[in-house]
């Protein structure tokens, strides 16, 4: 062995030694990162390698159902009526956890210059993606919010919330909403002046966002959105729910039978929100002309 | 030592009546958006930070800047700045007071402030931005009142400071770099995602604070009959002329990447900055404005014998300063979040009572500023008589 090679083999071995040492402290600092630093340089795996092999929650979305705008708003409305959401009447601070935005937006990244107009406009139903990897748990100073370990839903503690916004920051998905003003004055009651559910109502002050129906979820049930898109008659499986990480499940049958999209992929977070797209564009654009009409 | 914050002229009274009559105003605007929340003010949902975390930014830089007298004094031993020193790490206290009163202000729930060191999380930029802040803090005004105690008694100051001086040095970088990495860490915001956000954040902190300590100094000698001598004008001079160099230079880098790489996020935020996007340019002439600003006052910079005459150093300075707050407090923050992930312009302008309270939070450090001020004064008058 050549005093070269030896030197290299020697850096080597005290790189892995460095890194052994560096994981946990990245891991402290950058939940994720020690792993990545593990597999670079062959030092041993830390538990959080263990991570991927838990359940992860995940909606699938079929986008050309989802183009009618009774499932749509069906779905929109349930969700509203759940966890009480207020309607602000000031769209630039207006709170919204599930919602429609041009499908030409949403996939900016995906699509080209030639797909159709109709395509671009046709509206796809967006919510937090409860990603595998989320930017907004990292930035949040005091834990706010959090990744729910048995089964990765992204949870939001609006108790122990500042309100400093960081997340809204991070989030490239646009999916958080903050309380600029006091909701509950803007929370819809029934005839008889309560309200519509008793999921607690927000303070002024505090981020809050989509939940996967965690509270529903934890008694057995389905979201409200995929429960309330099953009940409109050709909304059947517009939204499909279920363990990703369960090959047996719903969610992981559809997406080992069909192409599915998530939103801004290269990012890294892994989003558990996936588009089902149809094969032929002029699905899209019916979607247009459905909601012309309607 | 107290009694020296109390002795001063009619000048020194009307100056801190000013100040208290812009926090009162800043107060009032206070308690409408504690009752009402941060609706009073101009952010969104799509631009959820505006000018409260871009002045916490830019001001952060003008508290990091101290350094630029305390290395040269201390590790150097550079004569000419032992009187601008300790005017340097007062202005860094008043910063640093003015930054942390930005963050809580713009809080959503500031009596829960606390959760920050009950549940604290270090995973995330902003717990370390608020501990490096804090630190700094404590940092210079230990550094800070040892040397004046020590001034006021005609000894040295004691031993034991010495480390913390030399602590301060990199602190003061860390707090700029820790700022920029609140921002450069964003893989959802590509405006700010750039690894030289941090030393661009430093270039423009050593530009601005000194080019603000020069004002300072002058004006204290004007009216406080404190000179620091010619030298040490002469010497901040020519850091903020490097440093404002080093820092269009970074700009300029930038610039370089997003158009030539031609990647259309990164080309969005100069687009709507520059030309403005979707018929919507609210922030074109102030960049306009502040770059044109910005190059002037370097040019004129440059030529040692204009930068020389105090004359031109002072608009030149405040050239320098109006540029980079334009570039720092005005556009930085607010254009990382144009467009929005959903490719939408949402534009944003603070309301009256959002400028209120930021007045009235520069006049909290402006009082800070004027009473450690005129302690230096009064103590050096003492001195200068015994």
């Amino acid at each position: 062995m050549d005093e070269t090679r030896r030197g290299f083999l020697k850096t080597l071995g005290l790189g892995a030694l460095g890194a052994g040492a560096a994981i946990p402290i990245l891991e402290v600092l950058r939940p994720g990162s020690g792993e990545a630093l593990a597999q670079v340089t062959g030092a041993a795996a830390t538990k959080s390698g263990a991570r991927a092999t838990g359940r992860q929650l995940a909606m699938v979305v079929d986008v050309e159902k989802c183009l009618r705008d009774d499932v749509r708003k069906a779905c929109v409305e349930a969700c509203d009526r759940t966890h009480n959401i207020p309607s602000i009447p000031d769209p630039k601070q207006i709170i919204e956890w599930t919602w429609s935005d041009p499908f030409g937006d949403v996939f900016a990244d995906q699509i080209n210059e030639h797909t159709a107009e109709t395509a671009r406009q046709a509206p796809v139903l967006l919510m937090c993606n409860h990603c595998t990897d989320p930017p907004c748990i990292r930035v949040c100073p005091t834990g706010a919010t959090w990744k729910r370990a048995k089964d990765g839903i992204v949870m939001m503690d609006m108790h122990r919330c500042i309100g400093c916004r960081y997340c809204m920051a991070a989030c490239p998905f646009g999916a958080r909403s903050f309380n600029w003003r006091d909701p509950r004055p803007y929370v819809q009651h029934d005839a008889n002046g309560k309200l519509l559910s008793d999921f607690p109502t927000r303070t002024k002050g505090v981020v809050e966002k989509c939940d996967f129906c965690a509270e529903r979820v934890d008694v057995g049930s389905q979201p409200a959105c995929v429960e309330a898109a099953n009940q409109v008659p050709g909304g059947e499986g517009a939204l499909v729910f279920g363990d990703i990480n369960d090959p047996d499940s719903d969610v992981s049958r559809i997406l080992g039978e069909r192409m599915a999209m998530v939103r801004r992929v290269s990012l890294g977070t892994g989003p558990n929100v996936y588009y089902l797209v149809p094969d032929a564009l002029p699905a899209l654009a019916a979607g247009v002309e459905v909601e012309g009409e309607a | 030592m107290i009694q020296n914050f109390f002795r001063g002229g009619r000048r020194y009274w009307t100056l801190m009546a000013l100040w208290v009559v812009l926090i009162v105003i800043g107060l009032f605007a206070y308690d409408r958006q504690w009752h009402l929340g941060l609706s009073v003010t101009g952010m969104s949902r799509d631009v959820s930070w505006g000018l409260y975390i871009a002045q916490f930014t830019f001001m952060v830089g003008v508290a990091a800047s101290a350094v630029m007298v305390v290395l040269p004094f201390y590790l150097h031993d550079y004569k000419a700045f032992a009187k601008t020193v300790i005017l340097g790490e007062f202005l860094a206290v008043s910063s640093v007071i003015v930054c942390m009163t930005f963050v809580f202000v713009d809080m959503g729930q500031p009596r829960r402030v606390m959760n920050v060191l009950l549940h604290p999380q270090f995973h995330s930029v902003m717990f370390w931005d608020f501990m490096s802040l804090f630190g700094y803090l404590l940092l210079n005004i230990v550094i800070g009142s040892m040397a004046i105690e020590a001034e006021r008694k005609g000894t040295p100051p004691p031993h034991w400071v010495h480390p913390l001086i030399y602590l301060s040095i990199p602190w003061a970088v860390s707090i700029h770099t820790v700022t920029g990495f609140l921002y450069a860490g964003l893989a959802s915001r590509p405006f700010w995602m750039s690894a030289i956000l941090a030393p661009r954040f430093l270039a423009s902190a050593f530009a601005a604070g000194p080019s603000l300590l020069i004002v300072l100094a002058l004006g204290v000698r004007r009216w406080g009959g404190f000179d620091v001598g010619r030298q040490a004008i002469r010497t901040l001079g020519t850091i903020v002329t490097y440093a404002m160099a080093v820092n269009v230079f970074f700009v300029l880098l930038e610039v370089f990447t997003a158009l030539y790489s031609g990647i259309p996020h990164d080309r969005q935020t100069l687009t709507y900055l520059y030309v403005g996007m979707d018929g919507r340019a609210a922030l074109t002439p102030w960049m306009w404005a502040g770059d044109i600003l910005a190059v002037v006052s370097l040019v004129g910079l440059l030529v040692p014998r204009i930068r020389h005459q105090e004359r031109w150093l002072v608009p030149l300075c405040a050239g320098v300063f109006a540029s980079l707050w334009i570039d720092k407090g005005l556009a930085l923050v607010v254009a990382g979040f144009i467009p929005s992930p959903l490719e939408v312009v949402t534009q944003y302008a603070p309301t009256a009572t959002e400028i209120a309270i930021s007045v009235g939070v520069y006049a909290v450090g402006a009082l800070v500023l004027t009473m450690l001020y005129k302690l230096v004064l009064n103590v050096r008058e003492k001195t200068q008589l015994a």
